[in-house]
């Protein structure tokens, strides 16, 4: 028979951000555990998480595990009888139940098979305590006890209609799940079958995508501008959301729209309404619970934002009480990194920088003002606008649009998906700023390993690399950065390339492994490869590039000239002819084309001839075609099927 | 409708009813409710602890000389610890806010994480900040580590925001428009405490003479520190009295922070002196704990 299962695992609210990634880590775990138990494959499989509980479920479990029999191979029989009581006393047998098998003894041991709701209340718990999570807590027991994200306050274990029995700090399993924190009832016996049901008839839709969809479906109804970010939070923060539109005085719209959508957004967790024209004097929240007949969440919600706004309002005032040219010397007084200096500092390397790297007035101007808004109290409140708020200032303080525009976009790209500055100088201040970050981190040590990069070193490099590429920028690489750095810099331009442009890695290596000049131009060689790589001519060619390396390797070849005369009329001229006639750095389709004369050059031609001239004038041959095609890429690093097995 | 004063009484009560001391506020300056012994030192040991009581939490560079509706100098918290925590204690915490009038059916309640640390007291834990309708209203937080040490009975700490929840129990939009007693008014009570302090704390206090007291209260709760161990009546020794020293200092540091008299380069510096001290006490305070004449064999 069959039976189903079921864990729910009740805890204190955990942060939204951690459940998805926990969920995984708890299935793949129950998932090996159940493969390594043999307790049955795991069917109909239902993996979901709330804020406050993280549930696996299924079907196709057995009852018992089979008897097995396990064959244990012992001495050799010429060891003698001390050997075999020596052995079958270790393995807990008597000597007489061993057999012979060949030259040696042996012994069947019969394995029980175990009752698959014992295997389940042993292997459980350290399934629950092994998630991987950011951060840890204990609550019971001091440090001694378990350690999990947040308590854990009930546990619901079922196998079929019997409690798997466990134990975690004290909480023991059971069949009582609890309902949503406010609207359900605290304490609902269950079984696998109405587990789901009972839940939502106490407010919690236990499914992630339906709290998700309800989320897009009212929100998107009352107006909101749905975020895909902002949906999957409040998804994991609510157990039953329902959305409801509040409104704010329409006088706040003459506050920046992207400090009112700010506020909204990151500090209160709300969705923006835009009209036609931009935002509308609304907002979308999204509760826990169930409704607001008598409007008292639209209220309170309301109130908080327009204080929230006042402050805003407030400190713009206040803000424009100075310029952002007033504000230079100011940096002086803000660090940038202890041993780095002051914001001040950093602030005259990235001019001087961006006049180095060929910025003009407006760029050189940006680069000045680019770090004052981080003295104005706006920013000081809302650190994730630095940057657009030093933008909107300069704006509003007359600066030329050219500046204003490349101080508002001189911390992007913020990601890869992000987009790089829109002008010019705006993509120079951002290069010089990150550049400047890397060189000064770089020179004292902080040099970002492993999973620790506190200084965010691997994105300001992939910032710099995606600025590099799609702006095309032409700054040599070696121009910019040395040693470390260069090696730190290259790395991100092979995962650029890979992750977010899609290159095959082989490809990677083959276009860096000649030398890098500008990314611009890395790239134009790599799109050559690309195109090229999918003719029927280029692997097998690439393979007979490899294979010419591996024979001038092996032969220790060190160069040598070319001597015409030497060569032997057919296969041998035809393939120098055929090579020579191609200008170099070609288009790679007509290299791709030789590869009907290598092939016969190599069926017809012994390149290790017994005379030593002819052989070195073989391998200068070789050589000489390899160096003259392999400006674009080293087509010895592109992997061919004749590769896969190494 | 309640008064800033009756969501005071019904929340001691409650805690008290829940087996919490109603202690009275610290009687030095403290930037908040954590920092009192009976907080900061009280979770540290092998002892069970109940204690709940309001403290007036000042942070100085948080003033705006009464202007601005929301932002106070000096605030009201209602500091609660349960050591250690009991398994019902966010339910007990939910309890709380229906025992001041809120009918959570018709509002929207949300724990979101929030983790609380402070590096001058070398403490850190796990926790939320709870809204109620897109207010925080209280911190939540499972003191992990206080005075650099691992706690052996997990306390809960629960801070209310006394003014935030009052305002929003009145339904006013500034703090100063609501009821403290009837008739009498947030800003007739604290107003004018807080225009002064701010006037103070921005533009009249003393800076070197700040530096100066920061020197010897740090001298003073050093000289204590390092008398202890030599001093054979361990349980007679004035651990407590250091302690005070170390919340001077703390306060003191604060106060030359709104003045804009730290640079960013002492900063670091200052910190670290505080936690010294802060640690330093901890330290005694855990060991004296555990040399009582009534439990120990002493006699």
């Amino acid at each position: 028979m069959s039976l189903d299962f079921l864990l729910e695992i009740g805890t204190e609210e955990i942060p939204h951000w951690m459940i998805p990634v926990a969920l995984r880590d708890l299935r793949s775990a129950f998932t090996r555990l159940c493969r390594e138990q043999m307790i049955g494959g795991w069917a109909n499989e239902l993996v979901e998480a709330t804020p406050r509980r993280l549930v696996l479920g299924g079907a196709g479990f057995i009852e018992r595990t089979p008897d097995l029999e396990q064959i244990v191979k012992g001495p050799p029989i010429t060891a003698g009888d001390k050997a075999a009581e020596g052995f079958a006393k270790k393995q807990g047998a008597d000597a007489s139940a061993l057999r012979k098998a060949g030259n040696y003894y042996e012994l069947v041991k019969k394995v029980s098979g175990r009752a698959t709701l014992d295997i389940l209340a042993e292997s459980l718990p350290a399934a629950i305590l092994g998630i991987q999570w950011p951060k840890t807590m204990f609550w019971t027991g001091g440090k001694n006890g378990p350690r999990f994200i947040r308590p854990i306050r009930w546990i619901v274990a079922l196998l079929g209609d019997r409690v798997i029995p466990i134990e975690i700090g004290g909480v023991r399993s059971g069949n009582i799940t609890r309902g949503h924190r406010i609207l359900g009832a605290s304490s609902i016996p269950v079984t696998i079958a109405t587990y789901e049901s009972e839940l939502r008839k106490n407010f919690v839709i236990l499914a992630a995508h339906e709290r998700r969809h309800k989320i897009e479906k009212e929100g998107a109804a009352l107006g909101a501008k749905l975020d895909g970010d902002l949906v999957e939070t409040l998804t994991y923060i609510t157990e039953f959301p329902t959305a409801i539109k509040g409104d704010f005085d329409p006088a706040y719209l003459e506050l920046p729209a992207e400090v009112l959508t700010t506020v909204m957004r990151h500090h209160q967790k709300y969705f923006s309404v835009e009209d036609g024209i931009g935002l509308a004097p609304n907002f979308v929240a999204v509760m826990n619970t169930a409704g607001d007949p008598e409007g008292l969440v639209k209220h309170g919600n309301e109130r908080v934002l327009k204080a929230r706004f006042n402050d805003a309002r407030f400190f713009w005032n206040v803000d424009q009480a100075r310029k952002l040219a007033d504000r230079v010397e100011d940096l002086a007084k803000v660090t940038f990194q202890a041993k780095l200096g002051s914001y001040k500092e950093k602030t005259d390397r990235v001019v001087a920088l961006v006049k180095e790297l060929g910025g003009g007035a407006d760029a050189q101007r940006a680069a000045l003002l680019a770090k004052c808004d981080l003295t104005t109290e706006m920013v000081k409140e809302f650190t994730d606008l630095q940057g657009v708020v030093g933008g909107l200032y300069a704006k509003a303080q007359g600066e030329p649009e050219a500046v204003s525009r490349a101080i508002y976009e001189h911390y992007q790209p913020l990601s890869m998906e992000d987009s790089i500055p829109s002008t010019r100088d705006g993509q120079i201040v951002a290069l010089a700023d990150k550049l400047d970050t890397l060189r000064g981190c770089f020179n004292v040590g902080l040099i970002p390993s492993g999973s620790k990069d506190p200084f965010a070193l691997r994105r300001a490099a992939q910032g710099m690399v995606k600025i590099l590429v799609e702006a095309g920028l032409d700054y040599k690489l070696d121009s910019l950065a040395q040693g470390e750095l260069y090696a730190f810099l290259l790395e991100r331009v092979q995962h650029y390339f890979r992750e977010v442009r899609g290159f095959k890695y082989d490809e990677v290596n083959a276009v860096l492994k000649v030398g890098v000049s500008t990314l611009k131009d890395v790239e134009d060689r790599l799109q050559h490869v690309a195109r090229v790589r999918p003719t029927p001519n280029f692997e097998p060619l690439a393979a007979s590039f490899k294979r010419i390396n591996n024979i001038l390797r092996q032969a220790n070849f060190t160069g040598g000239a070319l001597d015409k005369s030497l060569l032997e009329a057919g296969p041998e001229s035809d393939l120098y002819e055929a090579y020579t006639k191609l200008p170099a750095n070609g288009p790679l389709e007509d290299v791709a084309e030789l590869r009907p004369a290598v092939d016969r050059f190599f069926d017809t031609v012994m390149v290790n001839a017994p005379d030593p001239k002819i052989r070195e004038n073989r391998l200068s041959m070789l050589s000489d075609m390899l160096r003259k095609f392999s400006s674009i890429a080293d087509f010895s690093e592109i992997v061919t099927s004749g590769d896969q097995k190494s | 409708m309640d008064t800033f004063q009756d969501t005071v009484f019904k929340l001691k009560r409650y805690w008290a009813d829940r087996g919490a001391i109603i202690q009275e506020p610290y009687d030095i300056e403290v930037g908040a409710g954590t920092m009192c012994p009976e907080t900061f030192l009280r979770v540290l040991g092998p002892k069970p602890y109940r204690v709940a009581y309001v403290q007036p939490s000042r942070r100085p560079a948080d003033g705006r000389y009464g202007e601005n509706p929301n932002r106070l100098y000096k605030h009201q918290q209602l500091q609660v610890i349960l050591k250690p925590s009991p398994n019902d204690v966010l339910e007990q915490y939910v309890g709380s806010l229906t025992a001041i009038g809120v009918d959570l059916s018709k509002h929207d309640l949300k724990f979101e994480e929030d983790n609380w640390e402070a590096p001058t007291l070398g403490a850190w834990g796990i926790g939320w900040q709870v809204m109620l309708d897109g207010l925080e209203i209280t911190q939540f937080t499972y003191f992990q580590q206080c005075g650099g040490m691992d706690l052996d009975l997990v306390p809960a700490e629960i801070t209310y925001g006394l003014e935030r929840i009052s305002a929003f129990l009145q339904g006013v939009d500034s703090v100063y428009d609501m009821e403290w007693a009837p008739g009498v008014k947030y800003s007739e009570v604290r107003l004018a405490d807080e225009l002064q302090g701010s006037v103070y704390n921005f533009e009249m206090a003393n800076v070197e003479r700040l530096w100066r007291l920061l020197g010897e209260h740090e001298a003073e709760c050093k000289e204590l520190q390092a008398g202890y161990e030599k001093y054979p009546d361990k349980h007679r020794y004035p651990v407590l009295p250091s302690y005070e020293h170390v919340l001077k200092c703390s306060h003191l540091f604060n106060l030359l922070d709104a003045r804009g008299a730290i640079s960013v380069t002492e900063r670091v510096g200052v910190i670290k002196r505080v936690r010294d001290l802060a640690v330093g006490t901890a330290k005694i305070w855990a060991d004296q704990q555990s040399d009582q004449p009534s439990e120990g064999a002493a006699a």
